[in-house]
């Protein structure tokens, strides 16, 4: 007997595998709305844990996605999952490869593109408002966020340090 | 633009895998510039302009931009084997090190350091992720159709939390077809 919450979770993904325009960046409001608002699978708290540990572990970011699946139906969960967002998207881009030559001109291709770029930066801002207003609760927390952001638009420093420090901040109870 | 060196003409199932996996296991907060830095600096296997082709198709198409990259570099050196074995290798001790991060995570909980340390590393993130949405939005050329667009999606997603799948059955189409229209 497969658990159904497996089959939840992959009819979810596969669907989200083909709507992830800008990666997994952008379908993190998504999830949240799923996960947290509409099935109940976890609380704001839960989800902000899963970004943060998604976000110290090295690798992609589409981790966070095994992250829900792994709260929701434990590691066949997070397998799931993983696979059901890799495999739609994955099959699209090998078939498209194939044919890429012959598209990489034409007039469709570029308005799809053109098209696409300014709903991904609507999709990715929306991401990083739904992740503060879950994940910051108290004027350090915004602060953090806020100096985080011009730290990444006007310098070169690697996220990592920025990451470590704010770790540090965090586990003095400043946050 | 000069293209460096020529690319290797052929690279190996194995070494496809050990080359991904380490890509997965470089970078905390993107692993994509150093998939760059292997894939062209260190082990030659593409040129400048070849990443980039393939860079830009994988951010074009839905999926992870990462495991879309992993799949052409894999294909175009092993086929269907070759896409499958790239993004094993990527995936696989990401996967395991979060999972096990996840479960130490649950252990210690209970530690207030740790529940601390968890909410600052999810505040600067979120920053970070803000900071890739202002970086996107500046390459972008400044229209008034392209700050409506971004606008629109904003408040779909983020204000009025709409679906993601209605939100993008009507903003895709209706920027693709302004798109098209202003094409020359």
């Amino acid at each position: 007997m497969i658990n159904p919450l497996l089959i939840e979770l992959a009819l979810q993904f596969l669907m989200l595998s083909l709507l992830s325009i800008g990666g997994a960046n952008a379908i993190i409001p998504e999830m949240h709305l799923r996960a947290v608002d509409i099935e109940h699978w976890m609380t704001d708290a839960d989800f902000s844990q899963l970004f943060a540990l998604s976000q110290a572990a090295p690798g992609p970011n589409v981790l966070i996605v095994s992250l829900i699946g792994w709260k929701v139906a434990g590691v066949a969960g997070a397998v799931v999952s993983m696979l059901a967002m890799c495999a739609p998207s994955s099959v699209l881009t090998y078939q498209i490869a194939r044919a890429w030559d012959r598209f990489r001109d034409a007039p469709l291709r570029i308005a799809i593109e053109r098209g696409l770029a300014p709903v991904t930066v609507g999709l990715i801002l929306s991401s990083g408002y739904v992740l503060t207003r879950t994940t910051d609760h108290s004027w350090p927390a915004y602060a953090l966020t806020g100096v985080t952001l011009v730290l990444a638009l006007t310098t070169r420093l690697h996220p990592l340090w920025i990451l470590t420090a704010a770790a540090g901040l965090g586990a003095l109870g400043l946050i | 633009m000069s293209d460096g060196p020529p690319a290797a003409p052929r690279v190996a199932t194995g070494t496809l895998f050990w080359g991904f996996l380490k890509i997965g296991l470089s970078g905390v907060g993107g692993v994509m510039p150093f998939a760059h830095r292997m894939l062209v600096e260190q082990q030659r296997w593409m040129t400048e302009r070849e990443f980039t082709e393939a860079l830009s198709l994988s951010q074009f198409l839905p999926g992870p931009n990462i495991v879309n990259l992993s799949i052409l570099v894999g294909r175009r050196f092993q086929g269907p084997i070759g896409a499958a074995v790239a993004t094993l290798g990527l995936m696989l001790m990401p996967l395991f090190i979060v999972l096990i991060l996840a479960t130490l995570f649950t252990e210690f909980a209970h530690i207030e350091a740790v529940r601390g340390a968890c909410a600052g590393v999810s505040a600067a993130a979120s920053g970070l992720i803000l900071s890739v949405a202002f970086k996107m939005g500046r390459s972008l050329r400044r229209l008034p159709v392209h700050v409506a667009i971004a606008a629109s999606t904003f408040v779909a997603i983020a204000l009025l939390r709409m679906p993601l799948l209605w939100t993008l059955a009507v903003m895709a189409p209706l920027s693709i077809g302004m798109a098209w229209r202003r094409r020359s």
